[in-house]
């Protein structure tokens, strides 16, 4: 799941200065499971905002929507009356979602309400953890089944640096140390040889440093299609 | 020989060798260099010369290097990761090797929040194993990462360190192993304190046969005060500080004569014991102890090979 955080009731009401309408946009899918941009945020944040201005002596129209998922076109076409009577709409989206809308709607102006985090899971409930730094070619096969491009601060193939300190990382206590983690992991499998191995230099060309990625399905290859 | 530095040569000779390190400037005045360099010159085989070190913006190693170099001394430029990619490593490396560098440790660096920038983007393109092993092919296969040909010699004497007392303990000796897999000659490991462990260590070591295979220089910091030495075992990730040398720099009447005891009493122990090859001293600021340690350890005069 992509993992968002909303942002700052001061970042947000900056960047609506100057609107008057202002569709606040959630988002039914992710941004709702980690509670940063579902319904109930939406109308939270639109109460927040709606006392706030009150206060302030502005006049602000708040209107409230969620889509099931703003990075599929088709459930955007429901919203276009919408996003037409608004003079900006404040997306409760990953950064996928508010693009999404800046695609379809290329008139109407969108701004981001929430941050854009990482890969992760609900470790526990309201915690969530990084697991993936989708860079396009998995060798987690290789670590136990977890990653250290994600999970090591500085995203070692050959084992812990010298930081790692009684299961933690040298960047903060709270932070377990992947390698520490793999090893665990590897050890109680029987497979620690696999760590005698030495990973060669990642192929970064999956990942973003390749450039803006896509991927072509085979059945639409195959159609000549592209 | 690999790359015939005189660290190589002493090392090779099995004589007990004494590096020390030269951090650089926070400035561009190559006089902070030359003054560590003087200072160091005939106490020691080589200088290191750290890398950002602690994530702190400094004079570059490659450029220390060269001042101590033409002053003389014979430099190990320490590399991390941490601040370049597969590119820029490789071509800091040719161009150590083009100014007749030949000590390269390899190193992963400390995390970038430590130090001055910690809004920085560490770049951790490769680890420092696979830095280690790219050395190695730069020399021995004449071949970049990508194995495209090099043109001409690459002598280069790599270097790796070691912490064992980082955890897992049990895996620190594996993890030497790849390094010394991947092509390390020599290995200067984290600051000793706690000798009983790393004679532990060193025990796998030695039953791993790996002292055979690499030049193990152990570590050393010189303590200056209780306070140095109650920050290094609280807030230091990775040193192991134990409690009675806390003690006895707080005892002490004169804190700096009891931390260059210390350091006299750990080397000591390190002169003693099997595999060890050497000491790396890394006064910290502190060069100008480093001639006296090296005198009173009896480690003088350093051998001319």
């Amino acid at each position: 799941m992509i993992i968002t955080k909303q942002k700052s009731l001061e970042e947000i009401r900056k960047m609506l200065a100057g609107y008057g309408k202002i569709l606040i946009l959630g988002c039914g899918t992710c941004a709702t499971v980690c509670f940063a941009g579902g319904e109930r945020e939406v109308a939270i944040l639109a109460s927040s905002l709606r006392m706030a201005e009150k206060i302030n002596g502005k006049k602000k129209t708040f209107f409230e929507h969620t889509v099931k998922r703003q990075c599929d076109w088709e459930f955007l076409d429901e919203i276009a009356e919408k996003v037409k009577a608004a003079d900006v709409v404040l997306s409760l989206s990953c950064g996928v979602g508010v693009q999404a809308i800046a695609e379809r709607f290329p008139n109407s102006r969108v701004l981001p309400g929430i941050d854009t985090c990482f890969l992760g899971l609900t470790a526990e409930p309201g915690i969530w953890s990084e697991r993936c730094d989708a860079c396009g070619h998995c060798l987690v096969h290789e670590t136990g089944g977890i990653c250290p491009i994600a999970r090591c601060a500085k995203g070692l193939f050959n084992g812990p640096c010298g930081g790692s300190v009684a299961g933690k990382c040298e960047i903060s206590p709270d932070v377990p140390c992947a390698w520490q983690l793999i090893i665990d992991h590897l050890a109680a499998l029987g497979q620690l040889d696999k760590l005698e191995v030495i990973q060669p230099p990642k192929d970064w060309r999956t990942s973003h440093s390749g450039g803006p990625r896509k991927i072509v399905s085979p059945v639409r290859e195959e159609s000549g299609e592209k | 020989m690999k790359a015939g530095t005189k660290l190589e040569r002493i090392l090779a000779s099995g004589q007990f060798a004494v590096t020390a390190e030269a951090g650089p400037p926070k400035g561009a005045s190559a006089e902070v260099i030359r003054k560590k360099g003087e200072l160091l010159r005939h106490c020691c085989d080589a200088v290191n010369v750290t890398d950002n070190q602690t994530a702190i913006v400094r004079m570059s190693s490659l450029a220390g290097c060269l001042l101590l170099k033409q002053q003389g001394l014979e430099p190990v430029m320490q590399i991390v990761v941490r601040d370049r990619n597969r590119l820029a490593l490789q071509s800091d490396v040719l161009g150590a090797v083009a100014l007749g560098i030949g000590n390269i440790l390899c190193l992963s660096g400390d995390h970038q929040k430590f130090g001055n920038h910690p809004t920085a983007k560490g770049v951790f393109d490769i680890d420092s194993i696979q830095l280690v092993q790219a050395l190695k092919t730069m020399r021995d296969d004449k071949k970049f990462i990508s194995g495209e040909d090099i043109s001409g010699e690459m002598p280069v004497f790599i270097g790796a360190a070691a912490n064992p007392f980082a955890d897992p303990f049990e895996y620190r000796v594996h993890r030497l192993a790849k390094k010394v897999k991947a092509g390390a000659d020599f290995i200067q490991t984290q600051a000793v304190y706690d000798v009983s462990k790393f004679a532990k260590w060193m025990e796998m070591v030695r039953e791993r046969g790996l002292d055979k295979q690499v030049h193990i220089l152990a570590g050393v910091i010189p303590i200056r005060s209780a306070g140095m030495a109650r920050y290094m075992r609280d807030s230091v990730p990775g040193i192991a500080m134990p409690d009675s040398i806390v003690t006895r720099m707080e005892k002490a009447a004169n804190a700096k004569e009891e931390g260059a005891r210390i350091i006299l009493e750990i080397i000591e122990q390190l002169k003693g014991m099997p595999g060890v090859h050497g000491v790396h001293i890394m006064a910290v600021g502190w060069e100008d102890i480093v001639p006296d340690i090296v005198q009173k350890s009896g480690l003088m005069p350093r051998p001319v090979v």
